[in-house]
């Protein structure tokens, strides 16, 4: 693998999703939804794995995201990409304005702050329900062809496509961010936050950056959502989404961008064979995962990849290279 | 001639403490001075006020003649005061190339830069590599930081410093814990510094500040005792009885 | 309802929410560990409870002693396990561990007892209203606040007056030093924790009148614990009484007064709070 450039090594795992769409077009749907998680997840990990700020309320902006995208739906512009981006600077503004309760405060407090910021946008969403919809939501969202061509359709093709394509641009913005100085900055905080001052970085300004950014690009999967189900619910705010998300980030591997997007696919999949069962089996093996993963694969599943890739190689079994796209 | 940095009636109370009374300090430019005092005299305390980290509950501090007593760190920084950690804080997870690059990006003003590949920054990139290069550390580039010996790791917190391109530089024991050997060697990386850099280091090893230093200030109990040449303090009575304990208090 | 009903109404939720809450305060003060399971043992204790008198008939007051030593017993055991390992470890380690322990919780009390709510039987004393000082105040809250308030003195006697208290307070305070003067440090640990959960699965069993009982409520109240611990001060129990009973009177007269708005009074204080008060209003730790 020496010899292959990063960039390609980096977006190869990308015909995964390219085969799927031709080796199970009966699952185009769950690959939807596979693509938007991988996409949010994505968000967080630029918040949480390059950035270093734990969220439980990383869904705010996706609910945020979601919400714009869906009234804009309801009320006449069906135009999908241009919503996109209208929800995206929805969740990029209120990104920008919570940021300021977050990059400045450390543990329990900046946890709670997360916490409750998307405890209270839930609320407000409940509350307001003349406009959201309240606990029905928002339904039988339509949309225009994408790029006027593509219509939307049951059997989630053209979905399908529509999503993959985003998160994948997304995929390539986020991994040029984290190769640049300013990703690297962000790294430097996520290791020590302490010293960076001392380096003469504006510590603050790039954390508001990163948290910006990640609200934004959270709004951007919140909106596809909302597109290609056609349906809003209070849920996309919650806090199940919120914890659902950094189960999947850390799942996959955090700090390693393949990784959102492996862990929730993984998720996604493990929960559709198992809470056929029954949901509460579900939530037990989910729980116990989590739990076994907080002792021993910290690094998640690319982590645990990396571990043993590094011993093979110790005993000359395995070439050099690693897994996942770190800098 | 404008110090380089003055402090000017410095003080900071913690609570009932005064763990810095009073103290006023000035490093000419090109300076090569020591601080010197027994343990718990506030000489962190003090490198911490000099560079932003503690507010102070009295007095100003000057660099190059601007007053910088309200700025933040990174401000400080940016003005050109750069300072080392007693106990090494690095950056255990990122190469030594890629520690030093941020500073050497920030320098540059690239810090921000979020749509520009690293590895297409030639200009910063080589620049680091020269420094690793004269501390020695060239081997080590791409190794994590936590994977280092302690001496290099020691190197590397100097080259954290180094890396901001400062024209002060505040050292909090950069030899501590390192054998006398390699610490020789290290301050002589000091020493060769060009005089645009003025530095200004905490020691304890008497040797090493007989060496190196040019001028001796002597903290003790957060306050000034004695300035001078390094004769002039060791001949000092009162400093005798401080790290001696001879004579009358 | 008046406005003393009102007042009424809130200190009886304060006190719930304290006695529950308390026991986070302490361990995360103690320990540093964000421990978002701490709704799931106050569930336990609930459910506890309701298992008792159901299953095997007890009368409701007897069964709360029995939740206390379950919650201690389950505590003891958790810490030794599981949370000794997280003294260490990220935050973001602690918060997965502790979700997945909720989760695990919330699964299991589903399987066992569906999704519905949960209801005990009340001793006829502890029915209707009493006359306190010619007001007429429900009488399980004044139980309630009464329990409350003996247990809170004897918690202060405890952290104040034992030597227990004096260790658990000099460990909170400076962990390294304590251990350095001979203080069994991680004894002290697992029996504050012991006693953290005790107190939570008591609260959740007593809570089954006021807030009900079912699988979502280890997640649902949770970030009321967690709020009135990050706003009162980890390590604080004063702070701790504080910001319960703050909280408890802004949420019933928010539900009261204004209704639209409801809970989401809660979250906006929480958030203003925290922005004036980073390390909470007697805390030790931000």
């Amino acid at each position: 693998m020496r010899g292959v450039p990063k960039s390609v090594r980096d977006l190869s795992f990308w015909l995964l999703p390219v085969a799927g769409f031709f080796a199970f077009p009966d699952y185009l749907v769950l690959g939807s939804q596979m693509l938007i998680a991988g996409l949010f997840a994505l968000s967080l990990d630029l918040c949480l794995g390059y950035a270093g700020i734990v969220s439980l309320g990383h869904a705010s902006f996706f609910g945020v995201g979601a919400y714009t995208a869906g009234l804009l739906a309801l009320h006449g512009w069906h135009e999908p990409l241009t919503g996109l981006c209208v929800a995206s600077l929805a969740a990029a503004l209120a990104g920008l304005a919570t940021s300021f309760l977050v990059v400045d405060r450390q543990g329990l407090t900046r946890l709670m702050v997360t916490l409750g910021v998307g405890f209270l946008l839930h609320e407000l969403a409940n509350r307001a329900s003349s406009i959201t919809g309240g606990t029905d939501g928002l339904s039988s969202l339509e949309l225009d062809p994408v790029l006027g061509l593509f219509r939307f359709e049951l059997s989630g093709k053209v979905a399908y496509l529509y999503a993959g394509g985003v998160a994948f641009l997304a995929f390539v913005f986020v991994r040029r961010v984290v190769r640049s100085p300013f990703g690297l900055s962000l790294q430097g905080v996520r290791e020590n936050a302490a010293r960076m001052p001392a380096l003469g970085v504006p510590v603050r300004r790039r954390l508001i950056a990163a948290y910006t950014l990640a609200a934004a690009l959270a709004g951007v999967a919140g909106a596809l959502n909302a597109q290609t189900t056609g349906f809003v619910g209070l849920e996309t705010l919650g806090f199940e989404r919120s914890a659902s998300v950094l189960i999947m980030l850390v799942l996959g591997g955090a700090g390693r961008l393949q990784g959102a997007f492996l862990g929730s696919a993984l998720f996604l999949v493990a929960q559709h064979l198992l809470s056929e069962q029954s949901p509460a089996f579900w939530q037990f093996w989910l729980g116990g995962l989590v739990v076994a993963l907080s002792f021993f694969a910290r690094g998640g599943l690319l982590g645990a990849l990396d571990a043993l890739l590094g011993s093979l190689r110790r005993r000359g079994l395995a070439p050099a290279g690693g897994a996942g796209a770190g800098p | 001639m404008t110090a380089a940095l003055r402090a000017s009636g410095l003080c900071k109370r913690f609570g009932e403490f005064r763990a810095n009374d009073g103290i006023s300090l000035e490093i000419t430019a090109g300076a090569r001075q020591a601080l010197i005092g027994p343990n718990g005299a506030g000489k962190t305390t003090l490198v911490n006020l000099l560079t932003g980290v503690y507010a102070p509950s009295a007095g100003d501090v000057y660099l190059g003649g601007e007053r910088v007593t309200s700025l933040a760190q990174h401000q400080r920084v940016q003005r050109g005061l750069a300072r080392t950690f007693q106990i090494n804080n690095l950056f255990a997870g990122l190469s030594v190339l890629d520690s030093v690059l941020i500073a050497i990006c920030q320098r540059r003003g690239l810090g921000a830069r979020w749509f520009q590949s690293l590895r297409g920054l030639l200009e910063p990139e080589r620049e680091a590599r020269a420094l690793l290069e004269r501390l020695r550390l060239a081997a080590e580039a791409e190794l994590p930081a936590r994977q280092l010996p302690y001496g290099k790791q020691r190197l590397l917190e100097l080259a954290l410093g180094l890396a901001t391109g400062p024209r002060v530089l505040l050292l909090d024991e950069p030899a501590s814990g390192i054998p006398a050997a390699e610490s020789r060697e290290m301050f002589e990386v000091i020493a060769a510094l060009p005089r645009e850099v003025t530095v200004l280091f905490i020691e304890h090893d008497m040797d090493l500040v007989f060496r190196f230093a040019e001028r001796v200030s002597v903290l003790v109990a957060g306050r000034l005792l004695v300035e001078g040449t390094p004769d002039e303090v060791a001949r000092d009575a009162r400093v005798r009885e401080v790290y001696l304990g001879q004579g009358e208090p | 309802m008046s406005f003393l009903g009102v007042v009424f109404d809130g200190i009886a939720y304060g006190s719930l929410l304290f006695l529950i809450s308390v026991g986070l305060s302490i361990t995360l003060g103690l320990m540093n560990v964000v421990n978002l399971a701490h709704g799931a043992f106050a569930m336990f204790g609930g459910y506890c409870s309701v298992w008792l008198t159901t299953t095997w008939g007890l009368p409701f007051l007897w069964t709360l002693p029995c939740v206390c030593l379950a919650g201690a017993g389950v505590g003891a055991l958790a810490e030794r396990l599981l949370y000794q390992r997280l003294y260490r470890a990220s935050h973001l380690d602690q918060v997965l561990l502790t979700i997945g322990l909720t989760f695990m919780a919330v699964a299991a009390a589903t399987f066992f007892w569906g999704p519905t709510q949960q209801r005990v039987e009340l001793p006829d004393f502890l029915r209707g209203q009493v006359s306190v000082l010619g007001l007429d105040l429900g009488a399980y809250r004044s139980f309630l606040i009464g329990v409350v308030v003996l247990i809170s003195l004897g918690l202060r006697g405890l952290i104040e007056r034992t030597r227990f208290g004096a260790q658990l307070r000099a460990a909170v305070d400076n962990q390294q030093v304590s251990a350095g003067l001979g203080i069994p440090v991680q004894r002290v640990f697992c029996l504050a924790f012991a006693l953290g959960s005790a107190l939570a699965a008591l609260g959740g069993a007593l809570g089954i009148e006021l807030l009900g009982l079912e699988p979502s409520f280890a997640l649902e109240y949770l970030v009321y614990f967690l709020l009135v611990v990050s706003v009162g001060g980890a390590g604080s129990v004063r702070g701790t009484a504080f910001a319960a009973l703050a909280l408890g009177l802004c949420d019933v007269a928010g539900k009261y007064y204004v209704p639209q708005i409801g809970a989401f009074i809660i979250y906006a204080l929480m958030i203003v709070l925290l922005m004036l008060f980073p390390a909470g209003l007697q805390g030790r730790r931000a």
